[in-house]
Protein backbone atom coordinates (compact mmCIF):
# COMPACT_ATOMS: atom_id res chain seq x y z
CA UNK A 1 0.00 0.00 0.00
CA UNK A 2 1.81 3.24 -1.08
CA UNK A 3 -1.42 5.57 -0.21
CA UNK A 4 -4.09 5.59 2.22
CA UNK A 5 -7.13 6.42 0.46
CA UNK A 6 -10.41 5.35 2.68
CA UNK A 7 -12.43 6.32 0.42
CA UNK A 8 -10.92 4.55 -2.63
CA UNK A 9 -10.73 1.34 -1.03
CA UNK A 10 -14.23 1.19 0.05
CA UNK A 11 -15.51 2.20 -3.54
CA UNK A 12 -12.72 -0.71 -4.54
CA UNK A 13 -14.23 -3.26 -2.09
CA UNK A 14 -17.80 -2.04 -3.26
CA UNK A 15 -17.07 -2.46 -7.10
CA UNK A 16 -16.00 -6.52 -6.21
CA UNK A 17 -18.88 -6.68 -4.45
CA UNK A 18 -21.25 -5.84 -6.93
CA UNK A 19 -19.52 -7.99 -9.25
CA UNK A 20 -19.50 -10.72 -7.22
CA UNK A 21 -23.28 -10.25 -6.88
CA UNK A 22 -23.88 -9.82 -11.18
CA UNK A 23 -21.40 -13.05 -11.19
CA UNK A 24 -23.34 -15.11 -9.08
CA UNK A 25 -27.38 -13.75 -9.97
CA UNK A 26 -28.31 -15.74 -12.86
CA UNK A 27 -27.29 -19.05 -10.57
CA UNK A 28 -29.16 -17.47 -7.63
CA UNK A 29 -32.18 -17.08 -10.05
CA UNK A 30 -31.94 -20.98 -11.01
CA UNK A 31 -32.11 -21.34 -7.43
CA UNK A 32 -34.76 -19.40 -6.91
CA UNK A 33 -36.55 -20.87 -9.87
CA UNK A 34 -35.87 -24.39 -8.85
CA UNK A 35 -37.45 -23.34 -5.45
CA UNK A 36 -41.09 -22.21 -7.15
CA UNK A 37 -44.14 -24.14 -8.89
CA UNK A 38 -44.25 -23.96 -12.31
CA UNK A 39 -47.56 -21.48 -12.11
CA UNK A 40 -45.39 -19.25 -9.92
CA UNK A 41 -42.28 -19.35 -12.54
CA UNK A 42 -44.51 -18.06 -15.42
CA UNK A 43 -45.28 -14.84 -14.28
CA UNK A 44 -43.84 -12.29 -15.89
CA UNK A 45 -41.18 -11.28 -14.22
CA UNK A 46 -41.22 -14.82 -12.24
CA UNK A 47 -40.33 -13.51 -8.42
CA UNK A 48 -37.27 -12.94 -6.75
CA UNK A 49 -37.04 -14.53 -3.39
CA UNK A 50 -36.99 -18.11 -2.97
CA UNK A 51 -39.67 -20.14 -2.41
CA UNK A 52 -40.79 -23.58 -0.72
CA UNK A 53 -40.65 -26.05 -3.25
CA UNK A 54 -36.91 -26.14 -3.84
CA UNK A 55 -36.77 -29.86 -2.36
CA UNK A 56 -39.94 -31.43 -4.48
CA UNK A 57 -38.16 -29.78 -7.69
CA UNK A 58 -35.03 -31.39 -7.05
CA UNK A 59 -35.86 -34.54 -6.19
CA UNK A 60 -38.23 -34.31 -8.99
CA UNK A 61 -35.30 -33.45 -11.44
CA UNK A 62 -33.41 -36.15 -10.04
CA UNK A 63 -35.63 -39.14 -10.10
CA UNK A 64 -38.26 -37.82 -12.65
CA UNK A 65 -36.97 -35.74 -14.91
CA UNK A 66 -38.69 -32.75 -16.43
CA UNK A 67 -42.02 -33.95 -18.34
CA UNK A 68 -41.75 -32.15 -21.67
CA UNK A 69 -44.97 -32.09 -24.08
CA UNK A 70 -43.55 -33.31 -27.96
CA UNK A 71 -40.70 -34.88 -26.42
CA UNK A 72 -40.77 -38.63 -25.02
CA UNK A 73 -38.75 -40.20 -22.68
CA UNK A 74 -37.29 -37.70 -20.20
CA UNK A 75 -34.13 -39.01 -18.34
CA UNK A 76 -33.91 -38.64 -14.58
CA UNK A 77 -31.04 -36.57 -13.64
CA UNK A 78 -29.41 -39.19 -11.49
CA UNK A 79 -28.86 -41.22 -14.03
CA UNK A 80 -26.58 -38.14 -16.31
CA UNK A 81 -25.04 -37.18 -13.49
CA UNK A 82 -24.10 -40.97 -13.17
CA UNK A 83 -22.79 -40.79 -16.89
CA UNK A 84 -21.01 -37.57 -16.24
CA UNK A 85 -19.49 -38.96 -13.28
CA UNK A 86 -17.74 -42.04 -15.19
CA UNK A 87 -16.87 -39.54 -18.20
CA UNK A 88 -15.05 -36.84 -16.04
CA UNK A 89 -13.53 -39.48 -13.90
CA UNK A 90 -12.54 -42.29 -16.51
CA UNK A 91 -10.89 -39.37 -18.68
CA UNK A 92 -9.19 -37.51 -15.93
CA UNK A 93 -7.43 -40.77 -14.54
CA UNK A 94 -6.79 -42.08 -17.65
CA UNK A 95 -5.39 -38.89 -18.78
CA UNK A 96 -2.88 -38.94 -15.34
CA UNK A 97 -2.04 -42.02 -16.20
CA UNK A 98 -0.99 -42.30 -20.02
CA UNK A 99 0.90 -38.96 -19.27
CA UNK A 100 2.44 -40.20 -16.11
CA UNK A 101 4.10 -43.25 -18.38
CA UNK A 102 5.16 -40.95 -21.25
CA UNK A 103 6.51 -38.36 -19.02
CA UNK A 104 8.61 -41.11 -17.23
CA UNK A 105 9.87 -42.69 -20.77
CA UNK A 106 10.75 -39.49 -22.20
CA UNK A 107 12.51 -37.89 -19.13
CA UNK A 108 13.61 -41.21 -17.65
CA UNK A 109 14.64 -42.99 -20.73
CA UNK A 110 16.98 -42.63 -24.23
CA UNK A 111 15.44 -44.38 -27.20
CA UNK A 112 15.80 -43.95 -31.17
CA UNK A 113 12.38 -41.61 -32.13
CA UNK A 114 12.44 -40.37 -28.97
CA UNK A 115 11.83 -36.58 -30.03
CA UNK A 116 9.98 -37.92 -32.75
CA UNK A 117 7.02 -39.22 -30.46
CA UNK A 118 7.27 -35.90 -28.16
CA UNK A 119 6.71 -33.77 -31.17
CA UNK A 120 3.60 -36.50 -32.06
CA UNK A 121 2.21 -35.73 -28.62
CA UNK A 122 2.88 -32.04 -28.63
CA UNK A 123 1.26 -31.75 -32.55
CA UNK A 124 -1.88 -32.65 -31.02
CA UNK A 125 -2.95 -29.32 -28.81
CA UNK A 126 -2.99 -28.24 -32.51
CA UNK A 127 -5.77 -30.59 -33.10
CA UNK A 128 -8.45 -29.82 -30.98
CA UNK A 129 -12.05 -31.89 -31.38
CA UNK A 130 -13.92 -29.44 -33.29
CA UNK A 131 -11.50 -29.34 -36.29
CA UNK A 132 -11.85 -32.83 -37.15
CA UNK A 133 -15.31 -33.55 -35.95
CA UNK A 134 -16.59 -35.75 -38.46
CA UNK A 135 -13.76 -38.03 -39.31
CA UNK A 136 -13.32 -38.62 -35.75
CA UNK A 137 -16.77 -39.57 -35.16
CA UNK A 138 -16.09 -42.14 -38.46
CA UNK A 139 -13.59 -43.71 -36.78
CA UNK A 140 -15.53 -44.36 -33.09
CA UNK A 141 -17.91 -45.62 -35.26
CA UNK A 142 -16.02 -47.77 -37.32
CA UNK A 143 -15.12 -49.15 -34.07
CA UNK A 144 -18.35 -50.12 -32.95
CA UNK A 145 -18.03 -47.43 -29.96
CA UNK A 146 -20.65 -45.12 -30.81
CA UNK A 147 -22.97 -44.97 -27.59
CA UNK A 148 -20.55 -46.99 -24.93
CA UNK A 149 -18.36 -45.44 -22.38
CA UNK A 150 -15.58 -46.17 -24.29
CA UNK A 151 -16.39 -44.19 -26.96
CA UNK A 152 -17.27 -41.20 -24.85
CA UNK A 153 -13.61 -41.31 -22.57
CA UNK A 154 -11.03 -43.02 -24.73
CA UNK A 155 -10.62 -40.67 -27.93
CA UNK A 156 -10.05 -37.94 -25.16
CA UNK A 157 -7.34 -39.10 -22.80
CA UNK A 158 -4.30 -38.65 -24.84
CA UNK A 159 -2.86 -35.24 -23.24
CA UNK A 160 -0.27 -33.04 -24.11
CA UNK A 161 -0.69 -30.71 -21.31
CA UNK A 162 -0.51 -33.54 -19.00
CA UNK A 163 2.45 -35.01 -20.29
CA UNK A 164 4.46 -31.62 -20.45
CA UNK A 165 3.38 -31.03 -16.79
CA UNK A 166 4.73 -34.50 -15.37
CA UNK A 167 7.71 -34.00 -17.89
CA UNK A 168 8.39 -30.67 -16.53
CA UNK A 169 8.46 -31.84 -13.02
CA UNK A 170 10.32 -35.17 -13.80
CA UNK A 171 13.24 -32.68 -14.70
CA UNK A 172 13.50 -31.15 -11.16
CA UNK A 173 13.54 -34.61 -9.54
CA UNK A 174 17.42 -34.88 -8.37
CA UNK A 175 19.32 -37.32 -10.31
CA UNK A 176 20.36 -38.72 -6.84
CA UNK A 177 17.62 -40.24 -5.87
CA UNK A 178 17.41 -42.51 -9.37
CA UNK A 179 21.12 -43.82 -8.13
CA UNK A 180 20.10 -44.48 -4.87
CA UNK A 181 17.31 -46.35 -6.28
CA UNK A 182 19.65 -48.35 -8.46
CA UNK A 183 22.75 -49.10 -5.35
CA UNK A 184 19.47 -50.30 -3.88
CA UNK A 185 18.75 -52.47 -6.72
CA UNK A 186 15.21 -50.79 -7.71
CA UNK A 187 14.30 -51.15 -11.78
CA UNK A 188 12.73 -48.49 -13.36
CA UNK A 189 9.35 -49.70 -13.08
CA UNK A 190 10.08 -50.28 -9.05
CA UNK A 191 11.54 -46.44 -8.91
CA UNK A 192 8.79 -44.77 -11.09
CA UNK A 193 5.92 -46.15 -8.48
CA UNK A 194 7.38 -46.06 -4.54
CA UNK A 195 9.51 -42.87 -5.34
CA UNK A 196 8.37 -40.94 -8.55
CA UNK A 197 5.00 -41.15 -8.35
CA UNK A 198 4.31 -40.24 -4.65
CA UNK A 199 6.75 -37.27 -4.85
CA UNK A 200 4.52 -36.31 -7.65
CA UNK A 201 1.12 -36.33 -6.35
CA UNK A 202 0.57 -32.49 -5.99
CA UNK A 203 0.57 -32.15 -9.69
CA UNK A 204 -1.37 -34.93 -9.87
CA UNK A 205 -3.79 -33.46 -7.72
CA UNK A 206 -3.25 -30.25 -9.59
CA UNK A 207 -4.32 -31.81 -13.02
CA UNK A 208 -7.07 -34.00 -11.86
CA UNK A 209 -8.76 -30.89 -11.18
CA UNK A 210 -8.05 -29.33 -14.31
CA UNK A 211 -9.40 -32.36 -16.05
CA UNK A 212 -12.42 -33.66 -13.97
CA UNK A 213 -13.54 -30.09 -14.87
CA UNK A 214 -12.70 -30.97 -18.43
CA UNK A 215 -14.24 -34.10 -18.81
CA UNK A 216 -17.73 -32.88 -16.90
CA UNK A 217 -17.94 -30.36 -18.82
CA UNK A 218 -17.90 -31.73 -22.62
CA UNK A 219 -20.86 -30.81 -24.98
CA UNK A 220 -19.73 -31.27 -28.71
CA UNK A 221 -18.17 -34.73 -27.86
CA UNK A 222 -21.09 -36.44 -25.96
CA UNK A 223 -23.74 -35.13 -28.52
CA UNK A 224 -21.96 -36.93 -31.19
CA UNK A 225 -21.78 -40.07 -29.63
CA UNK A 226 -24.52 -40.68 -27.39
CA UNK A 227 -27.48 -40.55 -29.23
CA UNK A 228 -28.79 -42.96 -26.88
CA UNK A 229 -30.27 -41.78 -23.31
CA UNK A 230 -28.70 -43.77 -21.31
CA UNK A 231 -24.84 -42.34 -22.16
CA UNK A 232 -25.89 -39.23 -22.19
CA UNK A 233 -24.54 -36.65 -19.68
CA UNK A 234 -26.19 -34.06 -17.70
CA UNK A 235 -24.41 -31.18 -19.25
CA UNK A 236 -25.74 -32.34 -22.78
CA UNK A 237 -29.59 -32.90 -21.22
CA UNK A 238 -29.18 -29.37 -19.80
CA UNK A 239 -28.49 -27.83 -23.66
CA UNK A 240 -31.04 -29.94 -25.49
CA UNK A 241 -33.97 -29.04 -22.71
CA UNK A 242 -33.15 -25.14 -22.89
CA UNK A 243 -33.98 -25.30 -26.50
CA UNK A 244 -36.95 -28.43 -26.47
CA UNK A 245 -38.77 -27.31 -29.51
CA UNK A 246 -42.54 -26.03 -28.59
CA UNK A 247 -42.55 -27.75 -25.39
CA UNK A 248 -44.51 -26.70 -22.17
CA UNK A 249 -41.08 -25.58 -20.41
CA UNK A 250 -40.90 -26.92 -16.94
CA UNK A 251 -38.65 -24.53 -15.63
CA UNK A 252 -38.67 -25.30 -12.18
CA UNK A 253 -37.34 -28.48 -12.50
CA UNK A 254 -35.02 -28.00 -15.79
CA UNK A 255 -33.55 -24.86 -13.65
CA UNK A 256 -32.85 -27.52 -10.94
CA UNK A 257 -31.17 -29.66 -13.25
CA UNK A 258 -28.89 -26.84 -14.41
CA UNK A 259 -27.92 -26.32 -10.69
CA UNK A 260 -27.60 -29.89 -10.20
CA UNK A 261 -25.01 -29.76 -13.42
CA UNK A 262 -22.78 -26.92 -12.16
CA UNK A 263 -22.75 -28.16 -8.73
CA UNK A 264 -20.22 -31.19 -8.80
CA UNK A 265 -17.61 -29.19 -10.48
CA UNK A 266 -18.33 -25.85 -8.99
CA UNK A 267 -17.78 -27.54 -5.77
CA UNK A 268 -14.41 -29.54 -7.15
CA UNK A 269 -12.83 -26.15 -7.93
CA UNK A 270 -13.99 -24.44 -4.31
CA UNK A 271 -12.81 -27.18 -2.15
CA UNK A 272 -9.52 -28.06 -4.06
CA UNK A 273 -8.74 -24.08 -5.29
CA UNK A 274 -5.12 -24.37 -3.71
CA UNK A 275 -4.59 -27.22 -6.70
CA UNK A 276 -6.83 -25.56 -9.11
CA UNK A 277 -4.77 -22.86 -9.03
CA UNK A 278 -1.52 -24.47 -9.23
CA UNK A 279 -2.49 -26.85 -12.08
CA UNK A 280 -4.43 -23.98 -13.90
CA UNK A 281 -1.13 -21.43 -13.69
CA UNK A 282 1.40 -24.64 -14.40
CA UNK A 283 -0.03 -26.07 -17.05
CA UNK A 284 -0.27 -22.98 -18.99
CA UNK A 285 3.45 -22.06 -18.99
CA UNK B 1 16.79 -30.76 -21.67
CA UNK B 2 18.43 -33.70 -20.73
CA UNK B 3 19.08 -36.32 -17.54
CA UNK B 4 22.40 -36.91 -16.88
CA UNK B 5 21.13 -40.22 -15.46
CA UNK B 6 18.98 -42.76 -17.25
CA UNK B 7 17.54 -46.13 -17.24
CA UNK B 8 18.91 -48.69 -19.62
CA UNK B 9 16.20 -50.76 -21.56
CA UNK B 10 15.40 -51.59 -25.02
CA UNK B 11 11.97 -52.09 -24.61
CA UNK B 12 10.37 -50.64 -21.83
CA UNK B 13 10.30 -47.35 -23.15
CA UNK B 14 8.35 -47.62 -26.27
CA UNK B 15 5.82 -50.20 -23.94
CA UNK B 16 6.08 -46.59 -21.39
CA UNK B 17 4.34 -44.27 -24.20
CA UNK B 18 2.75 -47.04 -26.50
CA UNK B 19 -0.65 -45.85 -24.78
CA UNK B 20 -0.64 -42.50 -25.54
CA UNK B 21 1.02 -42.87 -29.15
CA UNK B 22 -1.96 -45.53 -30.13
CA UNK B 23 -4.31 -43.02 -29.00
CA UNK B 24 -2.84 -40.11 -30.60
CA UNK B 25 -2.67 -41.72 -34.05
CA UNK B 26 -5.79 -42.89 -33.97
CA UNK B 27 -7.78 -40.51 -32.90
CA UNK B 28 -6.15 -37.40 -33.66
CA UNK B 29 -3.80 -37.89 -37.24
CA UNK B 30 -5.79 -40.29 -38.51
CA UNK B 31 -8.90 -38.11 -38.57
CA UNK B 32 -7.12 -34.97 -39.00
CA UNK B 33 -5.60 -36.64 -42.49
CA UNK B 34 -8.82 -38.28 -43.04
CA UNK B 35 -10.64 -34.36 -42.79
CA UNK B 36 -7.44 -33.24 -45.58
CA UNK B 37 -7.88 -36.37 -47.89
CA UNK B 38 -12.12 -35.73 -47.63
CA UNK B 39 -11.59 -31.79 -48.55
CA UNK B 40 -10.43 -32.76 -51.87
CA UNK B 41 -13.07 -35.24 -52.75
CA UNK B 42 -16.63 -35.04 -53.66
CA UNK B 43 -19.62 -37.78 -52.70
CA UNK B 44 -21.72 -38.42 -55.79
CA UNK B 45 -25.50 -38.27 -55.29
CA UNK B 46 -26.19 -41.80 -53.57
CA UNK B 47 -22.67 -41.58 -51.49
CA UNK B 48 -21.61 -44.39 -52.92
CA UNK B 49 -18.50 -43.11 -54.90
CA UNK B 50 -16.63 -40.08 -54.21
CA UNK B 51 -13.82 -38.53 -56.84
CA UNK B 52 -11.29 -36.01 -56.72
CA UNK B 53 -12.36 -32.13 -56.89
CA UNK B 54 -9.26 -30.65 -56.21
CA UNK B 55 -9.56 -27.29 -54.56
CA UNK B 56 -13.79 -27.28 -55.50
CA UNK B 57 -14.58 -27.43 -52.22
CA UNK B 58 -12.58 -24.92 -50.95
CA UNK B 59 -13.58 -22.53 -53.81
CA UNK B 60 -17.38 -23.02 -52.96
CA UNK B 61 -16.94 -22.45 -49.68
CA UNK B 62 -15.25 -19.08 -50.37
CA UNK B 63 -18.21 -18.49 -52.44
CA UNK B 64 -20.81 -19.43 -49.77
CA UNK B 65 -21.74 -16.01 -48.53
CA UNK B 66 -22.82 -18.27 -45.33
CA UNK B 67 -19.89 -19.35 -45.19
CA UNK B 68 -18.08 -15.73 -45.53
CA UNK B 69 -20.54 -14.64 -42.93
CA UNK B 70 -19.42 -16.89 -40.39
CA UNK B 71 -16.24 -16.11 -40.54
CA UNK B 72 -17.43 -12.25 -39.97
CA UNK B 73 -20.02 -13.19 -37.35
CA UNK B 74 -17.09 -15.33 -35.49
CA UNK B 75 -14.55 -12.23 -35.62
CA UNK B 76 -16.90 -10.17 -34.11
CA UNK B 77 -18.09 -12.27 -31.48
CA UNK B 78 -14.36 -13.50 -30.37
CA UNK B 79 -13.26 -9.81 -30.69
CA UNK B 80 -16.35 -8.91 -27.92
CA UNK B 81 -15.84 -11.63 -25.83
CA UNK B 82 -11.76 -11.29 -26.13
CA UNK B 83 -12.48 -7.22 -25.42
CA UNK B 84 -15.38 -7.46 -22.54
CA UNK B 85 -13.93 -10.09 -21.09
CA UNK B 86 -10.33 -8.69 -20.39
CA UNK B 87 -11.23 -5.32 -19.62
CA UNK B 88 -13.69 -6.19 -16.96
CA UNK B 89 -11.06 -8.95 -15.31
CA UNK B 90 -8.23 -6.65 -15.66
CA UNK B 91 -10.49 -3.79 -13.67
CA UNK B 92 -11.20 -6.13 -11.39
CA UNK B 93 -7.55 -7.97 -10.76
CA UNK B 94 -6.24 -4.25 -10.36
CA UNK B 95 -8.96 -3.36 -7.98
CA UNK B 96 -8.80 -6.59 -5.78
CA UNK B 97 -4.73 -6.38 -5.71
CA UNK B 98 -4.34 -2.76 -4.42
CA UNK B 99 -6.82 -4.02 -1.56
CA UNK B 100 -4.63 -5.67 1.07
CA UNK B 101 -7.45 -7.15 2.99
CA UNK B 102 -10.07 -9.98 1.09
CA UNK B 103 -8.24 -10.23 -1.69
CA UNK B 104 -8.37 -14.57 -0.94
CA UNK B 105 -11.60 -14.08 -0.22
CA UNK B 106 -12.55 -11.82 -3.29
CA UNK B 107 -10.55 -14.66 -5.26
CA UNK B 108 -12.71 -17.76 -4.16
CA UNK B 109 -16.26 -15.75 -4.96
CA UNK B 110 -15.13 -14.95 -8.65
CA UNK B 111 -13.28 -17.97 -9.69
CA UNK B 112 -16.12 -20.68 -9.57
CA UNK B 113 -17.85 -19.62 -12.48
CA UNK B 114 -14.33 -21.51 -14.41
CA UNK B 115 -15.75 -24.92 -13.59
CA UNK B 116 -19.34 -23.86 -14.99
CA UNK B 117 -19.45 -25.90 -18.49
CA UNK B 118 -20.26 -23.15 -21.71
CA UNK B 119 -23.06 -25.11 -22.44
CA UNK B 120 -24.88 -24.55 -18.38
CA UNK B 121 -23.61 -20.75 -19.11
CA UNK B 122 -25.75 -20.58 -21.99
CA UNK B 123 -28.74 -22.06 -19.92
CA UNK B 124 -28.51 -19.76 -17.22
CA UNK B 125 -27.91 -16.71 -18.87
CA UNK B 126 -30.84 -17.89 -21.62
CA UNK B 127 -33.62 -18.02 -18.66
CA UNK B 128 -32.19 -14.62 -17.73
CA UNK B 129 -32.98 -13.28 -20.79
CA UNK B 130 -36.21 -15.34 -21.76
CA UNK B 131 -38.98 -13.32 -22.34
CA UNK B 132 -41.79 -14.28 -20.19
CA UNK B 133 -40.24 -15.61 -16.92
CA UNK B 134 -36.62 -13.85 -17.82
CA UNK B 135 -35.93 -10.79 -15.59
CA UNK B 136 -33.10 -8.82 -17.96
CA UNK B 137 -35.81 -9.20 -20.36
CA UNK B 138 -38.76 -7.99 -18.53
CA UNK B 139 -36.20 -5.12 -17.66
CA UNK B 140 -35.96 -4.69 -20.78
CA UNK B 141 -39.36 -4.83 -22.04
CA UNK B 142 -40.03 -1.63 -19.53
CA UNK B 143 -37.37 0.55 -20.86
CA UNK B 144 -39.20 -0.31 -24.31
CA UNK B 145 -36.72 -2.35 -25.80
CA UNK B 146 -38.74 -4.55 -28.09
CA UNK B 147 -36.97 -7.64 -26.42
CA UNK B 148 -36.93 -11.06 -27.87
CA UNK B 149 -33.73 -13.20 -28.63
CA UNK B 150 -35.04 -15.99 -30.25
CA UNK B 151 -36.17 -13.40 -32.94
CA UNK B 152 -33.85 -10.70 -33.24
CA UNK B 153 -30.17 -11.20 -34.06
CA UNK B 154 -28.65 -8.57 -32.36
CA UNK B 155 -30.19 -9.66 -29.57
CA UNK B 156 -28.99 -12.91 -29.73
CA UNK B 157 -25.14 -12.05 -30.05
CA UNK B 158 -25.97 -9.99 -27.22
CA UNK B 159 -26.56 -12.83 -25.22
CA UNK B 160 -24.30 -15.39 -26.66
CA UNK B 161 -21.45 -12.60 -25.67
CA UNK B 162 -22.77 -12.41 -21.70
CA UNK B 163 -22.99 -16.30 -21.34
CA UNK B 164 -18.99 -16.23 -23.32
CA UNK B 165 -17.66 -13.77 -21.29
CA UNK B 166 -19.00 -14.47 -17.75
CA UNK B 167 -17.41 -17.82 -18.35
CA UNK B 168 -14.05 -16.65 -18.81
CA UNK B 169 -14.04 -14.16 -16.68
CA UNK B 170 -12.20 -15.70 -13.60
CA UNK B 171 -10.17 -17.20 -15.22
CA UNK B 172 -8.90 -13.82 -16.79
CA UNK B 173 -8.78 -12.60 -13.29
CA UNK B 174 -7.00 -14.99 -11.94
CA UNK B 175 -4.42 -14.84 -14.30
CA UNK B 176 -4.24 -11.30 -14.12
CA UNK B 177 -4.11 -11.10 -10.17
CA UNK B 178 -0.95 -13.35 -10.35
CA UNK B 179 0.40 -11.25 -13.21
CA UNK B 180 -0.14 -7.81 -10.77
CA UNK B 181 1.41 -9.57 -7.61
CA UNK B 182 4.73 -10.50 -9.29
CA UNK B 183 5.27 -7.11 -10.37
CA UNK B 184 8.01 -5.72 -7.62
CA UNK B 185 6.29 -3.14 -5.23
CA UNK B 186 9.26 -1.43 -5.27
CA UNK B 187 9.33 -0.34 -9.11
CA UNK B 188 5.48 1.02 -8.16
CA UNK B 189 7.04 2.97 -4.44
CA UNK B 190 9.98 4.24 -7.00
CA UNK B 191 7.21 6.13 -9.17
CA UNK B 192 5.10 7.15 -6.24
CA UNK B 193 8.41 8.81 -5.01
CA UNK B 194 9.36 10.56 -8.23
CA UNK B 195 5.27 11.83 -7.99
CA UNK B 196 3.39 9.84 -10.31
CA UNK B 197 -0.66 9.49 -9.61
CA UNK B 198 -2.19 6.00 -9.24
CA UNK B 199 -3.40 6.38 -12.47
CA UNK B 200 0.06 7.46 -14.31
CA UNK B 201 1.68 4.54 -11.83
CA UNK B 202 -1.04 2.17 -13.60
CA UNK B 203 -0.07 2.99 -17.69
CA UNK B 204 3.66 3.53 -17.40
CA UNK B 205 4.90 0.95 -14.78
CA UNK B 206 2.14 -1.76 -14.03
CA UNK B 207 0.64 -2.10 -17.81
CA UNK B 208 4.00 -2.32 -19.25
CA UNK B 209 4.90 -5.18 -16.79
CA UNK B 210 1.97 -6.73 -17.36
CA UNK B 211 2.20 -6.73 -21.08
CA UNK B 212 3.13 -10.65 -21.18
CA UNK B 213 0.22 -11.63 -19.28
CA UNK B 214 -2.14 -9.81 -21.41
CA UNK B 215 -0.90 -10.97 -24.50
CA UNK B 216 -0.52 -15.00 -23.24
CA UNK B 217 -4.43 -13.99 -22.39
CA UNK B 218 -5.69 -12.64 -25.77
CA UNK B 219 -4.23 -15.85 -27.55
CA UNK B 220 -6.30 -18.11 -24.86
CA UNK B 221 -9.41 -15.92 -25.21
CA UNK B 222 -9.44 -15.65 -29.11
CA UNK B 223 -9.03 -19.92 -29.26
CA UNK B 224 -11.63 -20.21 -26.33
CA UNK B 225 -14.00 -17.82 -28.40
CA UNK B 226 -13.19 -19.66 -31.67
CA UNK B 227 -13.58 -23.45 -30.41
CA UNK B 228 -14.06 -24.13 -27.06
CA UNK B 229 -18.05 -22.02 -27.21
CA UNK B 230 -19.64 -24.36 -29.22
CA UNK B 231 -22.08 -25.14 -26.08
CA UNK B 232 -23.01 -21.64 -25.38
CA UNK B 233 -24.07 -21.55 -29.31
CA UNK B 234 -25.55 -24.79 -29.48
CA UNK B 235 -28.01 -24.25 -26.05
CA UNK B 236 -28.38 -20.64 -26.71
CA UNK B 237 -29.36 -19.95 -30.26
CA UNK B 238 -29.05 -22.93 -32.29
CA UNK B 239 -27.06 -20.50 -34.93
CA UNK B 240 -29.98 -18.54 -35.43
CA UNK B 241 -32.02 -16.78 -35.79
CA UNK B 242 -31.21 -16.76 -39.20
CA UNK B 243 -27.91 -18.16 -39.01
CA UNK B 244 -26.68 -14.29 -36.94
CA UNK B 245 -25.25 -16.77 -34.40
CA UNK B 246 -23.30 -19.07 -36.55
CA UNK B 247 -19.78 -19.03 -35.75
CA UNK B 248 -17.24 -21.40 -37.68
CA UNK B 249 -17.45 -24.24 -35.40
CA UNK B 250 -20.75 -24.73 -35.09
CA UNK B 251 -21.29 -24.22 -39.14
CA UNK B 252 -18.93 -27.14 -39.78
CA UNK B 253 -21.06 -29.27 -36.87
CA UNK B 254 -23.94 -28.29 -38.83
CA UNK B 255 -22.94 -28.66 -42.16
CA UNK B 256 -21.49 -32.02 -41.56
CA UNK B 257 -24.07 -33.77 -39.04
CA UNK B 258 -27.45 -32.31 -40.26
CA UNK B 259 -26.63 -30.76 -44.10
CA UNK B 260 -24.65 -34.36 -44.47
CA UNK B 261 -22.27 -31.97 -46.94
CA UNK B 262 -19.07 -34.17 -45.90
CA UNK B 263 -16.94 -32.64 -48.38
CA UNK B 264 -17.59 -28.82 -47.35
CA UNK B 265 -17.46 -29.61 -43.82
CA UNK B 266 -13.84 -31.25 -43.79
CA UNK B 267 -12.83 -28.26 -45.93
CA UNK B 268 -13.88 -26.22 -43.23
CA UNK B 269 -12.05 -28.20 -40.71
CA UNK B 270 -8.85 -28.01 -42.96
CA UNK B 271 -9.38 -23.91 -42.45
CA UNK B 272 -10.01 -24.55 -38.68
CA UNK B 273 -6.71 -26.64 -38.71
CA UNK B 274 -4.83 -24.15 -40.08
CA UNK B 275 -6.56 -21.31 -38.11
CA UNK B 276 -5.33 -22.95 -34.49
CA UNK B 277 -1.96 -24.03 -36.05
CA UNK B 278 -1.46 -20.42 -36.49
CA UNK B 279 -2.36 -19.58 -32.88
CA UNK B 280 -0.40 -22.01 -31.32
CA UNK B 281 2.40 -21.11 -33.07
CA UNK B 282 2.26 -17.55 -31.67
CA UNK B 283 1.66 -18.34 -28.39
CA UNK B 284 4.67 -20.65 -28.44
CA UNK B 285 6.70 -18.26 -30.03
CA UNK B 286 5.83 -15.50 -27.49
CA UNK B 287 6.77 -17.75 -24.56
CA UNK B 288 9.79 -18.40 -26.00
CA UNK B 289 10.69 -14.75 -26.12
CA UNK B 290 9.54 -14.72 -22.22
CA UNK B 291 12.45 -17.37 -21.64
CA UNK B 292 15.28 -15.79 -23.49
CA UNK B 293 14.37 -12.57 -21.61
Amino acid sequence: MIERRPVANAFGHLMLVAMIIIVAFPIYLAVVAASHTIQDVSQTPMPLLPGAELLTNTARALFDGPQLVGVSGATPAIVLMMNSLIMAIAIAVGKIIISLLSAFAIVYFRFPLKNFFFWMIFITLMLPVEVRIIPTYKIVADLGLLDTYTGLVLPLIASATATFLFRQFFMTVPDELVEAARIDGAGPMRFFWDILVPLTRTSIAAMFVIQFIYGWNQYLWPLLIASDYKYQTIVLAIGRLIRAPDAFYEWPVIMGMAVLALLPPVLVVVLMQRWFVKGLVETEK
Amino acid sequence: MEKRVVFQNRYLPYLLIAPQIAITIVFFFWPASQAVVQSVLREDAFGTRSYFVGMENFLALFEDEYYLNSFKITALFSTLVTTIGLSLSLLLAVTADRLVRGTTAYKTLLIWPYAVAPAVAGALWGFVFLPGPGIFAWLLLQAGVDWNFHLNGNQAMFVVVVAATWKQISYNFLFFLAGLQSIPKSLIEAAAIDGAGPIRRFWSVVFPLLSPTLFFLVVVNVVYAFFETFGVIHSLTRGGPAKSTEILVYKVWYDGFEAQDLGGSAAQSVILMAIVIGLTVIQFRYIERKVHY
